[in-house]
């Protein structure tokens, strides 16, 4: 989209404008453009909110703009949704933690060895066909009701897309680079470190970050089903005490912290990924 | 010298595709082996490298057996085979990793500008077109200095402006060390343009049908007489090995052969 709405927005000016006025023309398009996506959203909150306050709708169970931002500053001003925000934050690394590292042991050892592959593999894929949530019974059976059991539960979740996404990788390195490595003689240590690894770690980044975006939606469940702090708590505190305004903030927050650590992925692997030949969409 | 002493191929799925080729090329030389497809010219240029076992015979690279890739061969594939994550002036350096940083500085830097491409060592792979990439394959090939250089095709991929003008530019870098080279291609013009020995192979298994000298001083003339002459044997041998293959009997005439061949 981006491309061509440039280059038709540089032609549409480059009949009678300086070159500044131009470039002026660029920045002033790149900072509306985005600002496009929130016309919706916006029209839509706001006019909510004149529905509430001209007295057409209550809002009580579906409280305007207004309130649940007054909410939300409310539940910052008090330190609860820093504290419930950080408990479920842990939750998430501990959990991500786990499976990631689990899911890259086991995706790199299927993925290079046929033979690993052939006795894990299938066991593993009879696994992935159990919905996650089912294993909350017996998670909650050995672990107990405390973290350990939450902590497993979103590990399990973000196990599967990495693992998948860090096999099938490495099954689909291109055999012609893997012949250049062995026309030069690396040895097997330098063909994973100057072949196989960046040639992985495109598609791991995005394994990565399907597998994180798993956590974040474990972790909410694993919260509902029981916990006395975290956000999903949040969510299970405005239902009970009738407080929706509570509930839209802990989910405004989980969008905020699930799109921020998604970022931070995208961010940490940014300057190893500059060689791919993306189509660049700003 | 490379010594290749009756060397077979046969694939695990019965296809016999070298048929004990056996081939003597004094170091300097440049060979270049053409065939109909399915004549085992690309089985037998990895077999050479070391990339594909042999099934039976050996090759010998000075009294050394070659039975994996060897630090003095050199291979250009079809494709540059560019590592996309590396930045030029780096793929041209892969080969040098266990040489101090200095001297590979210098190393790339020098063939990068031997390549004429000292200004694009900073950039991508995908930054380049494909005479370039071509190029800086060819650079990363060389910058090890390899007593054999094998090259697969390695213009085929390329417009018949820029083919030229690397075949030239090969013959130009040749000349530097003056390595062995051996060329697979399908390009007759190009086996000539390049090579003091044009093997013609022929398929079901791959074998040597004919050998041709071209025995023309460089650079030489793709326009001149001589050239035409020793263009004619060349596809001449091809049309008869072709011919062998097709009918089994080396009566036939040849025009039909020749349509075979091009048509």
């Amino acid at each position: 989209m981006s491309l061509v709405a440039m280059t038709a927005v540089a032609q549409g000016n480059a009949d009678e404008s300086s070159p500044t006025e131009r470039a002026a023309g660029h920045r002033w398009a790149r900072l509306t453009r985005p600002a496009l996506g929130l016309l919706l959203p916006v029209t839509l909150a706001l006019f909510w909110e004149i529905i509430v306050r001209i007295g057409w709708a209550s809002g009580r169970l579906a409280p305007p703009p207004s309130v649940i931002f007054a909410t939300f500053v409310e539940l910052a001003r008090t330190g609860e949704l820093q504290r419930n925000t950080l408990v479920t934050l842990a939750r998430v690394a501990a959990g991500f933690g786990i499976g990631v590292a689990a899911a890259t042991a086991l995706g790199a050892a299927a993925g290079y060895s046929p033979l690993v592959r052939r006795l894990l593999d299938p066991s593993l894929q009879a696994l992935r066909a159990i919905p996650s949530i089912a294993w909350v019974p017996l998670f909650i059976l050995w672990l107990g009701i405390f973290e350990a059991s939450k902590v497993t539960l979103i590990a399990v979740g973000v196990f599967f897309p990495v693992y998948l996404g860090l096999m099938g990788a490495i099954q689909s390195v291109d055999r012609k680079l893997v012949e250049v490595g062995r026309t030069f003689r690396l040895s097997d240590v330098a063909m994973v470190r100057r072949i196989l690894l960046p040639a992985v770690l495109p598609a791991y980044v995005v394994s990565l970050r399907s597998g994180l975006g798993l956590g974040w939606m474990f972790v909410v469940a694993a919260e509902l089903m029981g916990a006395s702090e975290g956000l999903g708590y949040l969510l299970i505190d405005g239902q009970q005490l009738g407080k929706p305004a509570e509930i839209v903030a802990a989910i405004v927050a989980f969008a905020i912290v699930g799109k921020a650590s998604d970022w931070l992925i995208v961010l940490l692997a940014a300057p190893f990924l500059r060689w791919e030949d993306v189509v660049r969409s700003d | 010298m490379l010594v290749l002493d009756r060397v077979s191929k046969t694939y695990p799925n019965g296809v016999h595709a070298l048929g004990g080729v056996s081939l003597d090329v004094e170091l300097g030389e440049i060979v270049a082996v053409i065939g109909g497809s399915g004549s085992g010219k690309s089985t037998l240029l990895r077999a050479i490298g070391g990339l594909d076992p042999t099934s039976e015979g050996s090759i010998v690279l000075d009294g050394e057996r070659i039975a994996a890739p060897h630090q003095k061969i050199g291979v250009i594939f079809q494709e540059p085979r560019l590592l996309p994550w590396l930045k030029v002036a780096d793929n041209v350096g892969f080969g040098l990793f266990d040489r101090p940083r200095a001297e590979r500085a210098q190393r790339v830097a020098a063939a990068l500008k031997r390549v004429g491409l000292a200004d694009k060592a900073a950039m991508w792979p995908r930054e380049l077109s494909g005479g370039q990439a071509q190029r800086v394959a060819i650079a990363r090939a060389l910058v090890p200095r390899p007593e054999v250089l094998l090259l697969d095709e390695p213009f085929s991929a390329l417009d018949a402006f820029t083919r030229a003008d690397l075949q030239d530019h090969l013959l130009d870098l040749w000349a530097d060390a003056k390595p062995t080279l051996i060329l697979v291609t399908h390009d007759v013009d190009e086996a000539i343009v390049l090579a003091d020995r044009v093997m013609v192979m022929c398929p079901r298994p791959g074998r040597i049908f004919d050998e041709i000298a071209v025995d023309l001083p460089r650079p030489r003339d793709r326009q001149s007489a001589a050239f035409d002459f020793v263009k004619r044997r060349v596809l001449a041998a091809l049309d008869r090995s072709l011919n062998r293959a097709v009918t089994g009997a080396e009566a036939e005439p040849k025009a039909e052969a020749g349509a075979a061949l091009w048509w």
